[in-house]
């Protein structure tokens, strides 16, 4: 029943859309899958202010041009779906910048935009990061409405205090209630962004944090530790001296205690920073760490697929202008926004599904891995290294008959391990080239 | 003081070949058109008609005929570190045309990049110039020579080819170690010397009180100076003009057979070797065939010029000039500094030659990968072919494959080897703790026999014998000389102190200027005295030193380890009163240089089998980054690759990364 209005929304386009079934799971999709589905995000540049650690692509908006951006975005949608040829949009995401800020009829029609083009699933999974700010809960039903089934909010602390000197716009007692609303609507798909490491906590205050946070959340929880951003309001308080960041033993006390605690409270960790319980893990990210294809619509946004459209026959990276007044230029005058496409080699591809895929806890499995690379496996590639060798005697990494992922332990220190994953790769695929010409 | 040293430097070997890479780049980049082009526009007087140009007898249709010897002038630019020897040079190129006047004209001579990195000269350069003086054209050939002590060997080479000297001293910093050391080579070569009191401009120039000092020390009357600035061209004209009326001409007849001196030379990939010659009597034409008297081979005289300082081709080359020749020698090694080169069919009695410059500091270097062996083995012998105060022996450890042992005449010469092997070819190398000549004197019959003599030489710490086997140990001593203001005297007695030196002289050579002399272990002076000289004297103590034979000392060997593997670039043999304290201070200043990795790792100084140091590195407890989503990955694959690229070029001891330059930065000691 929840799903009627937005389903009633979308057969006026419905004998445009054509009909499928698969939304994408793990086992469902062969590689010829992999050019025909992509995933969408949306870009939505505007915020009200800006948070003093956040360095994001994201604008104060100047006048109201919601309309002109709505369209754009509509217009960028078309463009880039067409260029990629995919016949079916397997989740979409509206992110930012503020999207909560987007009035909620920028969104269905940027959804029916998108069935018009490409088959989209009615349970596809369609997130709306929200603002837990009076204006963000008050729309909560209109998104609602306008197709939006999950919401991402960003509640990032339960403490006052903490939130005024992040620069957030909203209180804690806000954030609880538009937890709630969204719950509401949404039960089961809802999920929190909490942020640990701020300059004022302590171990202590983020345990009661945390218990408190679990009795209100759904079943989903973001945990993001802190990063000091060069260009940021913070980034200048810690260099002037005024505001001191935490011992990194303390923040890696606090993220192991979060897993701890989370674990005993029934979510999964799925990923490095994201917890889940009853099945309730966000579809759309776990495309971006299997390797997916991804298209990337609104300023700043990127986008990795291949330009079937144009001939293309190899994955691109490819960049949105970043500030929205060109990018609504250009894309008024071209119909898209691309300002950069590099044509990724199959050394750069493979890398990319390892650094994304080892972030997840399932980690990387034989058949994903077979996907991407057909050639080698995973048993080919990093079985004779003396590198893997130690990280699995060291108990950091495993690697096994499902395929090859991080320990529990291992998984905190993930950006110590790629390194020694990407050299090995580089060295066994440059000499497989090597190989390969020689017999030719 | 320096009158070993002197002798030392003043007779080099005939063994010793050497290329010039830079140079070749250079004639590889630098079309003739260019050069051409450069020198119309240091002409602007002859530039407004090319036909004047033609008719200029230093045009390629040079007629060097013209030149006998009464009109030549051999001279090189003496100096301490700094007095702005380059910068001379760079005037006199110009005012005699060879340059164009420029803004951008620093260091013209200086073509390494490691030169113009670290503001130093590392090879010494020819240019010659012509110069008009009361009617009449000279040719002055000008060679620019380093200026550290770690160089003072390519000084003393090039000495050998000319017969005067430009002595620089700084007007405002006066008379240091090396002005004073390098006033020595000249003089013991028996060459007429023109001192020279440069930076004149300077606020702080107190040119009457350099006289003084010049006179005191120096024995040169104080009339004799030439005050200038080099940097204004103040005077300059000065110098050149007392370079003709002072400096003799060479001593050659044309009408001799022809003789001639390699002094240095290079190696071109299209042409082979090109050599720089001093022709000591006769002529040499383009076609002759000539002989090297080292060899005995033949060769046949295929190009020939000037170097003003870029090539300018010739069809002879007379008595008393300098210039470069290749004559299709192909392989390096057949370029032998110190050879004569004579006539076929006109054999002459070979010159002296040169004595080989006597490394002072050992270091091994081995490849990162040693599947990069091959390729490091033909850059290094290219590189000390150019360098042939490099001397080399193969090595190998089982912890880093195959290598060599180097010896270098100092630290910074070890230094700028390494980056021109980076820079010049790209290659990438492990290098290890330095370490000096120590000696042993054998106590057991049986080593005594497997070695042929009761005494070895020790270059690698690995090979150090154990105490049982050995009677006494030596360790080599240097005299140094340090000149610095008296305000200064109490913190280097202290430094000196402190590095188990005994002073042996102490004069004022001026009213605020000492001059001390101490006898030092050269292994305390190695790595780091001279830095800490400079830095506790707000840079203006100055600092040289000769050998002063050996000592008897109670050395020890000393391992660091990582996680108890030891780390075969850092085993250093050390006096046993140094041991704890440096010990300590390695391990400190390793466990700065390592980054933390997944794991602890234990830092340990050790002697045999007991730690007398130890520091821990912790591991980290979380590094992943906390967001990754579709957005900007390209970035943080970015990074992944930088630090795997890094990752590859790290030297992995037992389980543990170590960055390559964690091993000189671990050397360098800081005193308090």
């Amino acid at each position: 029943m929840r799903r009627a209005l937005p389903a009633a929304s979308r057969v006026l386009s419905c004998r445009l859309r054509r009909f499928s079934t698969d939304i994408v799971t793990e086992d469902v999709s062969a590689s010829n899958n992999l050019t025909k589905e992509a995933s969408l995000y949306v870009h939505w540049p505007y915020c009200l202010r800006r948070c003093t650690y956040c360095n994001f692509n994201k604008y104060v908006p100047k006048d109201n041009n919601g309309h002109v951006m709505a369209e754009c975005l509509q217009r960028e949608t078309e463009t880039l779906l067409q260029l990629s040829q995919v016949s079916c949009i397997t989740s979409v995401f509206f992110g930012g910048g503020t999207p909560s800020l987007a009035p909620p009829s920028t969104i269905s029609i940027i959804l029916e935009t998108i069935s018009k083009h490409a088959s989209l699933h009615d349970q596809a999974e369609v997130t709306l990061e929200v603002n837990p700010t009076l204006e963000g809960r008050s729309k909560l039903v209109d998104f609602h409405h306008a197709g939006v089934n999950r919401f991402s909010i960003g509640v990032q602390s339960l403490q006052d205090e903490d939130l005024k000197r992040l620069g957030r716009d909203h209180s804690s007692a806000e954030a609880l209630q538009c937890i709630r609303e969204a719950r509401r609507l949404c039960p089961g798909r809802v999920s929190v962004d909490v942020m640990f490491g701020r300059p004022s906590q302590t171990f202590e205050s983020w345990e009661v944090e945390l218990s408190e946070l679990l009795q209100v959340c759904d079943d989903h929880v973001s945990l993001y530790q802190l990063t000091l951003e060069r260009g940021t309001q913070l980034f200048k308080q810690v260099q002037g001296g005024n505001v001191t960041m935490l011992d990194e033993e303390v923040v890696s006390e606090m993220y192991q205690h979060a897993r701890k605690t989370l674990h005993q409270h029934g979510f999964q960790q799925y990923e490095v920073s994201n917890f889940a319980r009853n099945k309730s893990g966000s579809l759309h990210n776990l495309s971006y760490w299997k390797g997916r294809q991804y298209i990337g619509v609104g300023p700043g946004a990127h986008g990795r697929f291949v330009p079937l459209g144009e001939g293309g026959v190899s994955r691109e990276a490819r960049t949105q202008t970043l500030e929205p007044d060109v990018w609504i230029r250009e894309v008024q005058e071209r119909g898209h926004g691309t300002r950069r496409r590099i044509q990724l080699s199959h050394l750069q591809l493979l890398e990319e599904v390892l650094v994304m895929g080892m972030r997840m806890t399932k980690g990387i499995n034989h058949k994903h891995w077979e996907l991407f690379s057909p050639v080698l496996g995973l048993n080919e590639i990093f079985g004779v290294s003396v590198g893997v060798r130690e990280l699995l005697q060291s108990g950091h990494l495993i690697m096994d008959d499902r395929g090859l992922r991080c320990s529990w332990d291992g998984l905190a220190v993930l950006d110590s391990i790629l390194p020694v994953l990407l050299v090995e790769l580089e060295r066994i695929l440059l000499a497989d080239t090597r190989r390969f010409f020689l017999v030719v | 003081m320096t009158l070993s040293l002197a002798k030392r430097f003043c007779e080099m070997p005939p063994l010793l070949k050497r290329v010039l890479q830079f140079k070749m780049c250079r004639r590889k980049t630098q079309s003739y058109a260019v050069f051409r082009h450069r020198w119309m526009k240091g002409l602007p007087v002859l530039a407004s008609s090319f036909r004047m140009i033609n008719t200029q007898p230093d045009k390629e249709a040079v007629d060097l005929s013209k030149f006998p010897v009464d009109r030549i002038r051999n001279f090189c630019i003496v100096a301490h570190i700094d007095h702005g020897k380059s910068t001379l040079a760079d005037r006199l190129l110009e005012m005699t045309g060879a340059i164009a006047k420029t803004e951008k004209n620093k260091q013209v001579l200086d073509k390494l990049q490691v030169e113009r990195e670290r503001g130093i000269t590392v090879k010494a350069q020819t240019a010659s110039l012509f110069y008009h003086h009361k009617g009449q054209q000279y040719l002055l050939n000008l060679i620019d020579t380093p200026g550290h002590v770690d160089f003072s060997y390519e000084v003393s080479r090039s000495l050998s080819a000319c017969q005067g000297v430009l002595l620089i001293v700084d007007a405002n910093q006066g008379i240091q170690a090396q002005t004073v050391a390098n006033f020595y080579l000249a003089f013991e070569a028996q060459l007429a010397i023109i001192p020279v009191i440069n930076k004149i401009d300077l606020k702080n120039a107190d040119p009457d009180r350099v006289e003084s000092q010049i006179e005191k020390v120096l024995d040169i009357p104080k009339e004799e100076c030439i005050r200038i600035s080099a940097k204004l061209g103040m005077n300059v004209e000065k110098v050149l003009q007392a370079v003709v009326e002072r400096i003799p001409p060479p001593t050659g007849s044309i009408d001799e057979p022809f003789k001639a001196l390699v002094f240095d030379s290079n190696f071109d990939h299209y042409r082979g070797v090109v050599a720089n010659i001093a022709v000591v009597g006769g002529r040499v034409n383009k076609g002759d065939k000539i002989v090297s008297a080292h060899l005995g081979k033949t060769y046949e005289v295929n190009e020939l010029g000037l170097l003003r300082p870029d090539e300018h081709p010739t069809q002879k080359l007379f008595a008393g000039q300098v210039g470069y020749m290749v004559a299709g020698m192909k392989d390096v090694k057949e370029a032998q500094i110190g050879d004569t080169l004579h006539l076929q069919n006109q054999p002459v009695e070979a010159l002296p030659g040169f004595k080989p410059a006597k490394a002072m500091v050992f270091a091994g270097m081995y490849p990162v990968d040693q599947s990069e062996y091959p390729a490091l083995r033909s850059a290094m012998e290219r590189l000390t072919l150019n360098d042939s105060s490099v001397t080399v022996q193969k090595d190998s450890s089982l912890a880093l494959g195959a290598g060599w042992r180097l010896g270098f005449l100092g630290l910074l010469h070890m230094e700028v080897f390494n980056q021109r092997l980076e820079q010049e070819y790209n290659a990438s190398v492990i290098i290890t703790a330095p370490t000096v000549p120590y000696k042993a004197v054998l106590s057991s019959a049986r080593l005594i026999k497997e070695h042929g003599s009761e005494e070895i030489t020790i270059v690698n710490p690995a090979h150090f014998p154990d105490r049982s086997v050995v009677a006494e140990y030596l360790e080599p001593m240097v005299l140094g000389t340090i000149l610095a203001p008296d305000a200064y005297t109490g913190k280097i007695m202290s430094l000196c102190l402190n590095r188990r030196a005994v002073q042996k002289n102490m004069v004022y050579i001026d009213d605020q200027r000492v001059m001390m002399k101490y006898l030092f272990p050269l292994n305390e002076i190695v790595v780091d005295f001279y830095d800490l000289l400079k830095s506790l004297s707000s840079g203006y103590a100055s600092f040289d030193y000769e050998n002063a034979g050996y000592q008897a000392a109670d050395l020890i060997k000393m391992d660091i380890l990582l996680n108890g593997q030891p780390v075969e670039e850092l085993t250093t043999i050390i006096h046993r009163t140094r041991s704890y304290s440096s010990g300590k201070a390695m391990c400190e200043r390793l466990k700065e240089s390592i980054p933390r990795q997944m794991f602890e790792i234990a830092v340990q100084a050790a002697i045999g089998s007991k730690v007398i140091a130890r520091e821990t590195i912790k591991p980290y407890r979380k590094n992943v980054l906390a967001k990754c989503y579709g957005g900007d990955i390209t970035r943080k694959m970015k990074l992944l690759k930088k630090q795997a690229e890094g990752k590859k070029k790290m030297r992995r001891v037992g389980n543990v990364d170590v960055p390559k330059d964690a091993f000189i930065s671990v050397l360098k000691r800081k005193e308090k």
